[in-house]
């Protein structure tokens, strides 16, 4: 490899570090972005330059062009709601060129036999390039589903075989892994057929859908991550394939932050990623319980008007914001009224749990696109010590994250959840658009609590009425 | 064979440096993280084009496979990085605020 084209990619991977290190802080981090992206700039031009005596470069500017095309528009365009599942997508597509890469080199090598010509042992690579080819068309296809699921596209509550499904996603492994070990072989004496090859893409990739499918849309923060960390580990296994350095530390911090990230976020779910991955837990907040009560439990429904006389006489009052909030596209709406308290001299903070939202901090990106101070926005352990001094506590569309049946109730299926402690403050005020459930599909004892009171209808709706009722008292 | 071990060696420090970047953001950027990382794994674009441009004579379904895998890596980085740009673009410190401290917002 030249020299010039090797010292680019250390340049650019140490652009990468450089550039994650800026995201750890707010006020770093869009520059941290911008040096990642120059360093992706950097190496993309040192690989042309590698490869600047190739016959391809029609189509490998046409590819190009095409790729910015399609890439653009969605990512410029998406509303912030919508973020996740944009994520999944572009993670799939990044799973699917590291299968394809591998099948690629697989045809541009006879099966394999072609790497021969290079010095030294050549199973090590095999063996990368088919770890590549399994882990790439699995988070491809898993990606694609988790995609489809939170577009909702496909339902999303789990969706599986029953008992049926571990021991089927072990064949599926067992049969990729298989047909990955035949190639293997094969790569070492005439070459390998492609019908295996293909065999490894197709099985891994049902294994993808499989795996997806039977998980709930509550855990799909964590699978997304998951399968961010699983492309990142790909891509590195293609980079010691293909002995392009710049892939594998790209390809391995990913691997290693996905890691970090789907670990902090099942923590915050109370949840281990096995018991995730083995799936059917979390539905998609479908089983909805008749307008006000529920057996001999009612809960309180309240008014507008009501609502902004108990804000208006508070002094400090939080906003508890959840998926709800996000679902009504009402944090412009919040901050307006957030502005009249404010002037009122009525302090107002916001508690944002580690999973509100759909992603880890995804509340905070939403409530920052309404213009809300960084600063006003507390996390959980930060604020859960605020609630008892706290006058009113308003739940937005939250519902898991607040549900006190996690503290107190053993056989609560989330017992052990961390949540925020909202029934402490001296009045809750929950905006919902019914007595459903949450994503996991439990009861939430806070409804019926004695100092809780219900606000039904669209959070955006419900929070604009208390706005105008508060600047008319 | 050197080559591979000294592969595998830069694997492993590439790992230990991304737990210890990473594991000081806080929660808040969590979203944005995930986003910044996920373009940076488009890098897997490096190898759809090193596939292409060192093949002799590429045969047609090379050159239809590594068409959709070069697309596929670039609309990865391209989207990712734009799609974390703009959330994090929220976050800036709003002009008014430049002067007061990071720490307080001064909105009390």
């Amino acid at each position: 490899m030249d020299i010039l084209v090797y010292a680019l990619y250390i340049v650019a991977f140490a652009m990468f570090i450089l550039g994650l290190s800026g995201l750890t802080a707010p006020r770093s981090a869009v520059r941290g972005n911008k040096i990642a992206a120059a360093g992706m700039a950097v190496a993309v031009v040192a690989t042309l330059i590698h490869i600047r005596e190739t016959s391809s470069w029609l189509i490998i500017v046409a590819a190009l062009v095409v790729g910015v095309i399609l890439g653009i528009p969605p990512a410029r365009k998406v509303k912030m709601t919508a973020v996740p599942q944009l994520v999944a997508l572009f993670n799939g597509v990044g799973g699917g060129t590291v299968a394809l890469i591998a099948w690629g080199e697989f045809i541009e090598s006879d099966g394999f036999t072609g790497l021969h010509a290079a010095s030294g042992p050549v199973l090590p690579l095999v063996i990368a390039s088919l770890f590549a080819a399994i882990i790439g068309s699995l988070s491809f296809w898993g990606s694609i589903v988790a995609f489809m699921k939170l577009q909702q596209i496909l339902p999303g509550h789990p969706l599986s075989v029953g008992r049926l499904q571990q021991p089927l996603n072990a064949m599926l492994f067992l049969g990729a892994t298989l047909a990955a070990v035949i190639v293997g072989i094969g790569s070492t004496t005439t070459g390998a057929d492609l019908v295996w090859f293909v065999a490894i893409l197709i099985l891994a990739g049902i294994l993808g859908v499989m795996t997806v499918l039977p998980i709930g849309g509550a855990d799909m923060p964590v699978v997304i991550s998951l399968l961010n960390a699983l492309t990142g580990l790909s891509a590195a296994a293609a980079g010691l394939a293909l002995n392009n350095i710049a892939m594998i530390v790209a390809g391995m911090i990913v691997g290693a932050s996905g890691t970090i990230l789907t670990n902090l976020m099942a923590k915050a779910m109370n949840r281990s990623i096995l018991s995730i991955v083995a799936g059917g837990f979390g539905g998609g907040g479908s089983k909805g319980v008749s307008a006000t009560s529920t057996g001999d439990q009612h809960a309180k429904s309240t008014s507008a008007a009501d609502a902004a006389i108990k804000l208006a006489y508070a002094n400090q009052v939080i906003v508890v914001p959840g998926y709800g909030l996000a679902v009504a596209q009402a944090q412009h709406a919040v901050k307006d009224m957030a502005k009249v308290l404010e002037s009122r001299g009525i302090e107002v903070k916001y508690a944002i749990h580690p999973v509100a939202g759909r992603m880890p901090g995804h509340m905070n990106v939403l409530l920052a696109e309404a213009d809300v101070s960084y600063d006003a926005m507390k996390e959980m352990d930060d604020i859960n010590g605020e609630f008892s001094r706290t006058d009113v506590t308003i739940v937005i569309g939250a519902n898991d994250v607040t549900n006190p049946a996690a503290r107190n109730d053993p056989n609560s299926p989330i017992f052990g959840m961390p949540v925020l402690n909202v029934t402490e403050s001296r009045s809750v005020i929950v905006l919902k658009r019914s007595m459903s459930s949450g994503f996991a599909g439990i009861e939430n004892p806070l409804f019926f609590a004695a100092n809780t009171t219900m606000l039904f209808g669209d959070a955006k709706k419900s929070v604009a009425q208390v706005t105008e009722e508060l600047k008319a008292l | 064979m050197d080559s591979f071990l000294a592969n595998i060696a830069i694997l492993v420090l590439s790992g230990f440096i991304g737990f210890a970047v990473i594991s000081k953001v806080p929660n808040t950027l969590h979203t944005p993280l995930m986003s910044g990382t996920n373009a940076i794994h488009g890098i897997v674009v490096l190898g759809a084009l090193v596939v292409l441009g060192t093949a002799h004579n590429p045969g047609l379904p090379l050159q239809i496979i590594s068409f959709v895998a070069i697309v596929f890596g670039t609309v990865n980085v391209i989207g990712g990085f734009v799609v974390t740009d703009r959330m994090l673009a929220m976050f800036k410190t709003r002009p008014v605020d430049t002067n007061t401290s990071t720490a307080t917002d001064g909105k009390n």
